[in-house]
């Protein structure tokens, strides 16, 4: 539902939005018929000459299950939504896909700063790759990453994945996501870290594998080879 | 029979305060009248409304136009943009919401909807205005303050708001704590009297179930609020030290923890939700009841999904900070718990709406605003559930969707449900009838810019657009989407402008509107059965009312007027 706005970009997004199209639907109905009701009523019970109103308690059979049917069938929809959430929750964040690479994601106040294994594969080595505020990866490959924060709280946000995770000072959080779509694309950082929230921005760009391993190739530290 | 002398020494009281308190302005300052207490609350309560709402319009100009100066105010700086954020969100909650609706509805129609001369301790009741009036000063003046005000948005998460090296406000960010547990502290000493007057002064024949709504819901909102404070008050104190006293319970590099402060803060922080919700319900359901001439469809109903929506508010914090590093499987409980709370919110609703058939609707001013709420509150609620289910909120989190969602929620609450409320109550008030064509233009002058408002703030938040952003210029893909930035402020400016017709009758309608009279609406509970404005003591002392039958019993078959007054004998 959301690719008319913005792109699905990642493995997951395609279950994140339909999720969303489903709520939508459920409380779109229970919102329509409420708000149809709503001002039917307020039309047909309006006062005017020759009107009057009559006295209901709200305890009469017949009219409480006006109350009561929609009462349970609500019920239902909040059953088949937390059904539906667990099982994309699932998906996203509970699950952890065999990573093809493993990259650390730092949050200072106020940049990115990203660390990815060079052309060993390897994290954690004297060739890996650092880099701030811009992140380059290979499509249809699975990327688990370390996230990690230097001082406040950070959210590394990745719309187009729709990625997002806080940094918490102290913790490193593991998660992991899976391009589909090559592209430059905006990283953001959505918890509130201070003055330069606003400038915390980066770029993620998702390159096809000739592009990804020449762009590793070219930037792997010379030292280290 | 100790009741009987109490309110004995209570008439004493009063008949001796009139000749011996203090006279001229200080009456007011220092009165234990709870109409002038709840006067004092209102009238604090909306002049903060002001500051927030102008705190609005100068980030929404910078969104809209960012970099410009902005009329009234100048160049935004990102530090000044991150105060003006906290500000008005603190202010619209801590010092718009709960002083307007709980403190000043709550202290003016508790006694007179339960047919008491005053609140059983008018004393304490003094002295949590003053500490309310104290924390405001506190909250201003942390505006003023070397450094700035407090940039850490309103939920204040540690470290940022630990440690001034993070938030560069160290005075700042310490006096809006220090603001904001004053004004638990006043709360508290409010809540303990609505609740004991609740329990202890209501006129003879007024049982449980005779009680209006607005005291009702008022004291439970008021035990919601009792229950959930402890801890975030506790939580306030620890980071007070940690600013301060070099303490370091949410630090982690000390072995403290930064998500406790979260856990803390939310535990009080979706009660706090219904605490506001529930007296504006209240307000709404008493004024649906008078205007549609209809008996509440489900008077226990009501009740019983206020107490269920309360209980469970107590369970769904966590909903916060699904993506906050806690433990992803804990996720799936709150899913669960946050849905469920859907049942008795629905119902609520449900129960509102169900009054209105066979009714005999009057769309005077007050009830243009009780139904705005309902209808409007639909979409706040519904919108809920797209951030309540894990699986989306993983998405949608810190975006303007939540953004958008919440406004749906306090806006109805805190706006709609105060002029809702004020409209219905200003003749008791102050005697005086108001403008209807005035309250019209003001009434659709503030509803459709507000769907203006937050609307294209839904469609920002689905695109991706997260929050407290000071300028969405450094992202490209963001760009795009400047006109709906500006569609909203201009919408903003526009409802800010229609507030000027609320002043204008406001003033108008107090120096030279109509007299009302005891009840202009034909309204049944107990309030309208005195003068207007009520008389120090409410009622004389030998004609306080007695209670016959429950609240809403309008159009009953046994009587020829469509109302029946709680007072009048069978």
């Amino acid at each position: 539902m959301l690719h008319g706005l913005i792109t699905e970009a990642s493995s997951f997004a395609g279950s994140i939005d339909w999720l969303i199209f489903l709520v939508l639907v459920l409380v779109g109905f229970w919102f329509i018929l409420a708000e149809g009701v709503f001002f039917w009523l307020i039309f047909r019970f309006r006062s005017r000459p020759g009107h009057t109103g009559q006295y209901l308690t709200g305890k009469e059979k017949h009219i409480k299950r006006w109350i009561n049917i929609p009462h349970a069938l609500v019920l239902v929809c909040d059953v088949v939504i937390v059904i539906a959430a667990i099982h994309v929750w699932y998906i996203v964040k509970m699950d952890l896909p065999p990573a093809d690479y493993t990259i650390r994601v730092t949050g200072q106040q106020w940049a990115w700063v990203f660390q990815q294994p060079g052309e060993d594969g390897q994290l954690d080595t004297p060739d890996d790759i650092f880099t701030t505020d811009s992140l380059h990866v290979e499509v249809n490959k699975t990327y688990q990453f370390l996230l990690e924060s230097r001082d406040v709280i950070h959210d590394f946000s990745v719309p187009v994945f729709r990625l997002k995770q806080d940094a918490v000072p102290g913790r490193t959080i593991t998660g992991w996501f899976r391009p589909t779509k090559t592209g430059t694309f905006d990283v953001q950082c959505a918890k509130l870290c201070g003055i330069g929230h606003g400038v915390m921005e980066g770029s993620l760009v998702v390159e096809d594998q000739a592009h990804h391993t020449a762009w590793v190739a070219k930037n792997t530290p010379a030292a280290a080879q | 029979m100790a009741h009987a002398s109490a309110t004995e020494a209570h008439a004493h009281e009063h008949a001796t305060q009139e000749h011996h308190g203090p006279q001229g302005i200080l009456k007011y300052l220092w009165s234990t009248d709870h109409k002038v207490i709840a006067m004092q609350y209102l009238f604090t309560g909306m002049f903060m409304a002001m500051v927030g709402g102008f705190m609005a319009y100068v980030f929404r100009m910078q969104l809209a136009f960012p970099g410009k100066s902005v009329p009234l105010f100048g160049y935004v700086s990102p530090g000044e943009y991150n105060a003006l954020i906290t500000g008005h969100g603190s202010i619209m909650i801590f010092w718009v919401a709960m002083p307007v609706l709980i403190a000043a509805f709550g202290n003016y129609l508790i006694p007179l909807m339960i047919g008491a001369d005053d609140m059983v301790f008018p004393r304490i009741n003094r002295l949590s205005y003053q500490i309310f009036l104290l924390s405001v000063l506190v909250i201003l003046s942390s505006l003023f303050v070397k450094g700035g005000g407090f940039g850490g948005a309103w939920t204040s998460y540690p470290p940022l708001s630990a440690n001034a090296d993070y938030n560069l406000t160290p005075l700042g960010s310490s006096m809006w704590l220090v603001a904001v547990a004053l004004e638990f502290v006043a709360f508290l000493l409010g809540g303990i009297n609505f609740i004991t007057t609740l329990m202890n002064a209501r006129a003879p024949g007024m049982k449980a179930y005779d009680i209006p709504m607005v005291p009702w819901m008022i004291v439970i909102a008021s035990i919601l609020f009792m229950l959930s404070v402890g801890p975030l008050f506790a939580g306030a104190i620890m980071l007070f030290f940690d600013q301060n006293l070099g303490t370091g319970f949410f630090d982690p590099t000390r072995g403290g923890d930064p998500v406790l402060w979260q856990h803390l803060f939310w535990f009080f922080g979706h009660p706090e939700v219904y605490v506001v919700l529930l007296p504006a319900v209240g307000i709404v359901i008493d004024i649906v009841a008078t205007f549609a001439r209809k008996k509440l469809f489900g008077y226990k109903t009501l009740l019983y999904t206020a107490v269920a929506t309360g209980v469970l508010s107590f369970f769904v914090w966590a909903h916060h900070q699904f993506i906050a590093g806690i433990d992803p499987r804990m996720a799936n409980i709150f899913t669960v718990t946050t849905l469920l709370i859907s049942v008795p919110i629905a119902e609520m609703c449900f129960v509102i709406i169900a009054t209105l058939y066979g009714g005999d609707i009057r769309l005077k001013v007050p009830m243009l605003w009780a139904l705005a709420f309902v209808g409007e509150f639909l979409i706040g609620g519904v919108t809920g559930i797209f951030l309540g289910a894990s699986g989306a909120d993983a998405y949608l989190h810190e975006t303007y969707f939540v953004l958008a969602h919440f406004h749906y929620t306090f806006f109805p609450i805190a706006i709609i449900g105060t002029f809702a409320g004020f409209t219905y109550w200003f003749p008791k008030m102050f005697g005086r009838m108001m403008n209807e064509t005035l309250g019209k233009i003001h009434f659709w002058g503030t509803i459709i810019p507000f769907n203006f408002i937050f609307i294209p703030l839904f469609v920002l938040g689905l695109d991706g657009q997260q929050r407290r952003i000071y300028n969405f210029q450094n992202f490209p893909e963001l760009q795009h989407l400047q006109p709906v930035r500006i569609l909203a402020t201009i919408s903003l400016v526009v409802m800010l402008f229609f507030q000027l017709f609320f002043f204008w009758n406001v003033i108008r309608s107090w120096r030279k509107g109509p007299k009302a009279e005891k009840n202009p609406w034909k309204s049944n509970t107990l309030e309208w059965t005195t003068e207007s404005p009520p008389p120090h003591g409410n009622w004389p002392v030998d004609e306080m009312p007695k209670v016959y039958r429950g609240p809403y019993e309008y159009n009953h078959p046994d009587r020829e007027e469509d109302y029946w007054p709680q007072n009048l004998p069978a």
